[in-house]
Parts: structure tokens; sequence; C-alpha cells
């Protein structure tokens, strides 16, 4: 928790404009600061951007979580059910096709609202398709299997839609791509915020079956625990918190997969109870500080923060690995 | 109170095997069993005869094709999920999914069926799961991760878990399979006292035949076209169990009360 608060300072401390710490806690405590643009810098831009960061480090990392233990698979990550396949489908319909759809969509192609909008009713339904999928067959793979095909399919679309796109279209989809934390208004962040929410609700109360869940789905039944149920409740929170997390900021690599091992590695625990909290606050750290590499060339650019989640993760995963050598999910 | 007509568990006319919309396969039928509280029962039969099909319907993981199924004197087919957890427990052959718990996380997970909506464990939950590792001497385990044990701790440590869900009834479908002699042994061994001292009602599906002639004070015997449960004693009496393989290899010795191999190979 100290962690968490001391990355968050040095975050927002960071930037192209360079804000004296001492003006910093100023500004939070009585709001007086010495120039108006500093704390337009800081509430309306730093501020979100660092709020961003944490809710959807936290969420990915613990949909992430739950994957793994679900489909007790090390590879599995938030984006398995097709979210992010079913995501990036919606706003390349909405920016790639938008010259087939007419003047109106071509305007929403570049809001935020409309891209959140494609991208929530894309991912809502590759999610829906995988979910009806996942009613008919019994086998927990079988689920994974699915979702990866799922993928699959929308990429290739995507790739057709990509090859009849002109090349400004084709840069904003890319763009979109690289996934991005600022440019949410408070508004967007607060229903971020009650979506996350929810989610995290339902995860509390699969804390206790997950944990038979590591004992695989055959002894869970046997202690009482009803699967079914238990996976519905994980597919709907996971699909909560990274449907809206990749609506608003893209779908972020590397942190739903990464972070949960990391905590695991670092805790040498499986018990949920420990483990969500811990992924939780470690995957908002890690976004914080990627978030905080990203705009370190004290320029004016920033970084792709999905370049930032896996240059930066895979190798610190890797030397985890070779350093402890075995790793459990 | 202890009715003379308690059972642990019993089945009335109990068909069982595998339907499908095209056909019905039956592996089993007419099963009447009847079995009382603190018993060891081995479940004999060879590869294939439906020994798992048997147990997987006896603990509700697939139905019964027709016929009923009691434990505890309660219809299998109206019972809970959670109160089936409390009278039946499981010992399962599959290998355990990789994951970091410790021993003493493993057992206390047997306690699932009792804890409240967060899992948070009770005085009396922590008293069973004391009695559990006391009673499989594992109690200098329970920091270990369950990886880092040999085969044979860990099935003392499965059965352990099974223990702390203090269900009358517990089923182990081929506990010692990965097991050498010595910690085979010390399973049955193991199993033999907690019938005994503790009352349970034990049933093990196995292929250790010479054990379960020695230790079981009922035997099952699953033939091709038919099945038999009763004392070792009567079965042997009866030249019950040279049915048990239609073999020339292998026959049974009365005297020896062992299964030999046959003289002429």
């Amino acid at each position: 928790m100290g962690i968490l608060l001391l990355i968050f300072i040095v975050n927002i401390s960071l930037g192209s404009v360079y804000i004296p710490l001492k003006q910093l806690f100023l500004a939070f405590i009585n709001g007086e600061v010495e120039k108006e643009s500093w704390r337009s810098i800081l509430f309306d831009y730093r501020l979100p951007k660092a709020i961003t960061a944490i809710i959807v480090g936290s969420g990915l990392s613990i949909s992430g979580l739950l994957m793994q233990t679900l489909f007790r698979n090390p590879l599995a990550g938030p984006f398995v059910l097709g979210i992010s396949s079913g995501a990036s489908l919606g706003v390349a319909i909405l920016i790639l096709g938008s010259s087939f759809l007419g003047a109106t969509a071509a305007g929403y192609a570049f809001s935020n609202w409309g891209q959140a909008i494609a991208a929530s009713v894309g991912s809502f339904l590759v999610l829906s398709a995988v979910m009806l999928a996942a009613i008919k067959v019994r086998n927990t793979m079988s689920i994974l299997i699915i979702g990866l095909m799922f993928g699959s399919l929308t990429a290739s679309v995507i790739s057709v839609l990509a090859y009849f796109s002109s090349a400004n279209q084709l840069q904003q989809y890319l763009f979109w791509s690289f996934g991005s934390l600022g440019n949410l208004s408070w508004n967007e962040i607060s229903s971020l915020l009650v979506v996350f929410l929810i989610g995290i609700t339902f995860v509390i109360f699969i804390i206790k079956p997950l944990n038979s869940l590591l004992l695989g789905e055959n002894y869970a039944k046997s202690m009482g625990v009803n699967v079914k149920r238990t996976r519905n409740l994980t597919l709907i929170s996971t699909s909560l918190l990274t449907g809206v997390i990749t609506a608003f900021s893209g779908p972020i690599a590397f942190i739903g997969l990464a972070v949960p091992h990391l905590t695991k590695l670092l805790f040498s625990t499986s018990n949920h109870k420990i483990l969500v909290p811990a992924v939780a606050i470690s995957g908002a750290i890690i976004m914080l500080i990627c978030d905080s590499i990203a705009q370190l060339p004290t320029s004016e650019y920033t970084l792709p923060i999905n370049a930032i989640t896996s240059l930066f993760g895979a190798p610190i995963i890797i030397w985890l690995l070779v350093r402890k050598r075995k790793i459990n999910y | 109170m202890e009715l003379k007509d308690q059972h642990i568990i019993k089945t009335v006319n109990l068909n069982i095997g595998y339907a499908s919309k095209k056909k019905v396969n039956t592996i089993a039928s007419n099963l009447n069993i009847e079995l009382g509280k603190g018993k060891l029962v081995c479940l004999l039969g060879k590869n294939g005869i439906g020994k798992s099909t048997l147990l997987r319907t006896l603990t509700k993981v697939q139905p019964a094709l027709s016929g009923e199924i009691f434990i505890n004197n309660n219809n299998l087919k109206t019972l809970n999920s959670i109160d089936l957890a409390k009278s039946l427990s499981l010992v399962l052959t599959e290998h355990l999914p990789e994951s970091n718990l410790t021993v003493y996380e493993l057992v206390a997970l047997g306690r699932q069926p009792y804890t409240n909506w967060v899992g948070n464990l009770s005085e009396t939950d922590l008293q069973f799961i004391d009695n559990a590792l006391e009673q499989t001497n594992t109690k200098h385990l329970i920091n270990s991760k369950y990886y880092e044990l040999s085969d044979g701790q860990l099935q003392k440590v499965v059965i352990a878990r099974a223990l702390a869900q203090n269900t009358d009834l517990i089923i182990l479908d081929e506990p010692t399979a990965h097991l050498d002699i010595h910690h085979t042994v010390e399973t049955f061994a193991l199993l033999k006292q907690l019938a005994k001292e503790f009352n349970k009602t034990i049933i093990i599906s196995t292929h250790e035949i010479n054990l379960a002639l020695q230790l079981a004070d009922i035997l099952w015997l699953m033939m091709p076209s038919n099945f038999m449960a009763d004392t070792t004693e009567n079965l042997i009496e009866n030249n019950c169990l040279d049915q048990l393989f239609e073999s020339e290899l292998i026959s049974f010795n009365k005297t020896l009360k062992q299964f030999t191999v046959s003289n002429s190979y």
C-alpha cells in the first residue's frame, strides 16, 4: 500500500511540464498553486490518468488471476474469452469501415465515446458468442480453445477490413490498439469506476469456491461447490472488468497475464484471500510504473503504453522464472 | 441414536451405466447394497469392468440409470451438494493441478462445506483439521508445499483432507496406484485403522487383491455377469473369488487365501 502511494505521487509529479513536489502537495492540501496552468495539468490531466492506471492495472490483473485459476492454465489471461478481439473488431469496424458507414460514423470514429461504445458492443457480442458456446460444453478447457478460435476469427476479419482502408484510418486504428491511459474525462472515469466496483463485488463472492477449484473441478464438486455457478460468476466478473477497461483504454496487453504470475512468485501462495488484494495492488503499482516510464523522456511525446508493459514486463518475468525455476498457477 | 437399520449407504435395485439418446449401455444391474458404520470395503474387479462407474454413481458424479441410492438414509437424488459434501468425502486418482497450496491449506479446504461465505475457519474447523493431521500422522508436513511431497506423503495428506471434511463415508478411487509396496501397505493400514478406531465407513476401489483379502471387512466383487457383496470369509468359503478373473493364468488358492499364478506357466 505504501509503495502504491509513493508510485502514485511519483507518477503525477512526472510529465512534460515540470511541477515542483512542494506545489504538488499544496495543490492537494489546500488547492493553492503558483500557476493556474499547473493546477489544470494536475487535476485535468495527470490525476485522471493516474487513477485510470490504477483501475486498469488492478482490474486486468484480477481478471488474469481469475482466468488462470478457472482454466488451471498459466497462459490464460483476461483476453482469452475474446473480449479484446471483440473490442478490436468493434473499433476496427467503426474506424476502418467508417467510409462505408457514411459521414456520421466517420464523425464518431475519432471521438472517445464513439470508440468506447464500439469496443463495448464488439466485446459484448463476441463474448456472448463465446458464452453461448460455453453453456453447451461441459469441459472448461474447451471454453479456452473456443475463446482463442474466436480471437483468430476476428483477427482475420480485421485483416480484411485493414486491407481495404486508407492509411489515415489504419493509423487511427493502430493508435487505439496501442492502448492509452490518458484522454479520459472525469465523467468517463466515473463510469469506469462504477463498473469496476461491480466487477470486484462479484470477485469477492467467488474467493472461497476459487480456492477449492485449486484441487480441480471434481474435488471442488465433492466439497459442495457449485462449479457451474462459480464458472459463470467468474466469466461475468472478468468480462465486466476487462470489457469496460478495454472500451476506455484499448487492449492493454501483458498486465493481465504477467502480474498474477509475478504476485504468486513474490507471495508464494495460492490462497485467493491473499492473492486477490495482492494482485490488485501489484497490478496498480506496475501500471503506474509503466505509465511513468512511458512519459519519462521529459519530452512532448508519450510512448504507447502497450509497448512499455511488454518491453519491461517480459524480461522481469523471464528473470524471475530463471531464478526461482518454478511457477505455479 | 443407533438404529438397527441405520445404513451409511444403501442401494435399491440400482442399475448403473451410460445412457445417450441412441442407446443405453448398462454396466451393472440390480445392485442391492447395504453398508453399516465402521466398515472397510474393497471393490475388486478387472480393468474396465465398471468399478469407476459404480463409484461415480454412488457419489452423484453421474446419474443412475434406475433405482435408488440412500446415503445416511437420505435419498441421493434429493440431497443438495452441501449436505452431500457433509456425508461423503472423496479421494480421487487424478493428479492435483499445480498450485502453491501448503499441506495445511490443502487439508483445511476439506472444511469448505462448513465454513462461511469467505471461508473463515472457526475454532471447530481448526480442531477438525488438527485431528485429521494427527490421525494421518502428517503434522510435521503442514508448512511444506504439497508439490514438495513424495507420492506416499501426498496420499496421506489427501486422505487427511477427506477426514477434515468429517463425513461418515469416505470413498477412495485406487488410492495406491502410484505407490510402492511399503506405502501401499501403510495406506491400507491407515484406512483400516480409521475404519476401526473412528468408525468411518471406507470404500476403496483397488487392484491390491491380496491386501484387500487380508484387511477388508467386506469385499465387493464386480464380475461381467454379476455383483457380489459379502464378508471376505463368506466369499472365500463359497468359492466366489475364483470367478473374479476368467483366466487360466491366475487362480484363487483357498488354503493360502491368495491369488496365485497357475502352475502351468
